[in-house]
């Protein structure tokens, strides 16, 4: 096997996809966070540089981004809990998978209904 | 193997890294869902411009509450990107290059985030 399973490779099934998520969505919601920061610091400039800077997150390409940001961040938060729970409560490492499928199932309770409400702009 | 995030290490600045992930990871579930919430559901980028920034910043209940999300949330990535350099830059020079970009990266980002929350002075003329 080449370089990459050694990177995306860890304790295998339902536990090694958790893991790899987790390190995706976070990496990718601190992406976000730097770029935020800067679009931010851009109202010292003044209104109209604030609110072109704004407008280019009005872009149907980063209107989809920001509902994969928003899920990227759920997806994190849940998964952090199942993690907190293990960690702190070693007896639920029995039941682990039921946990991540608990994860994927308050994610999508959640995520669906929030990305359709989020993504009306597209039909107005 | 117990555990489902990191083994809890033994002391020192290790263990408080690994209280500090799953403590700071409670606080932004709640801060963050709520900001998710309020700037994406609520409201939405159609309206948030200069002066909806400005009435929110009127107050400093948001601005704090900004800038206790913004230092949580920071550390809590700038600690998660710190140990994936541990876990995947393998050479000890390159560990080295990476981690102290990081850092001086992180605390450019951190001080210019703090400081557009607490100067940002809504009634200055443009």
């Amino acid at each position: 096997m080449g370089k990459i399973s050694k990177y995306v490779t860890y304790r295998g099934h339902e536990g090694q996809w958790s893991w790899l998520l987790h390190r995706v969505t976070g990496i990718g919601v601190f992406l976000f966070l730097l770029a935020h920061i800067l679009d931010t610091a851009m109202i010292g400039w003044g209104p109209k540089i604030y609110n072109e800077t704004m407008a280019i997150y009005r872009h149907p390409l980063f209107r989809v981004g920001e509902v994969i940001l928003a899920g990227a961040v759920l997806y994190h938060a849940l998964n952090g809990v199942r993690i907190i729970i293990i960690d702190f409560w070693p007896e639920s490492t029995l039941a682990q998978k039921k946990l991540f499928y608990a994860v994927v199932v308050t994610f999508a309770l959640i995520f669906v209904p929030a990305a359709i409400y989020m993504m009306a702009w597209m039909v107005k | 193997m117990n555990g489902a995030g990191r083994p809890r290490p033994q002391g020192g600045i290790d263990l408080l890294a690994w209280i500090f992930m799953r403590v700071s990871g409670v606080v932004l579930l709640l801060m963050v869902l709520v900001h998710l919430a309020i700037m994406h559901i609520i409201n939405n980028i159609e309206v948030i411009n200069y002066h909806f920034v400005a009435q929110r910043y009127a107050t400093p209940f948001w601005r704090t509450y900004d800038l206790v999300m913004l230092w949580l949330a920071f550390i809590h990535g700038l600690n998660g990107v710190r140990v994936m350099i541990d876990d995947y830059v393998g050479s000890r020079g390159w560990r080295l290059i990476s981690l102290a970009s990081l850092y001086v990266l992180g605390f450019i980002f951190l001080a210019l985030g703090s400081l557009v929350i607490l100067t940002f002075n809504p009634a200055r003329p443009f």
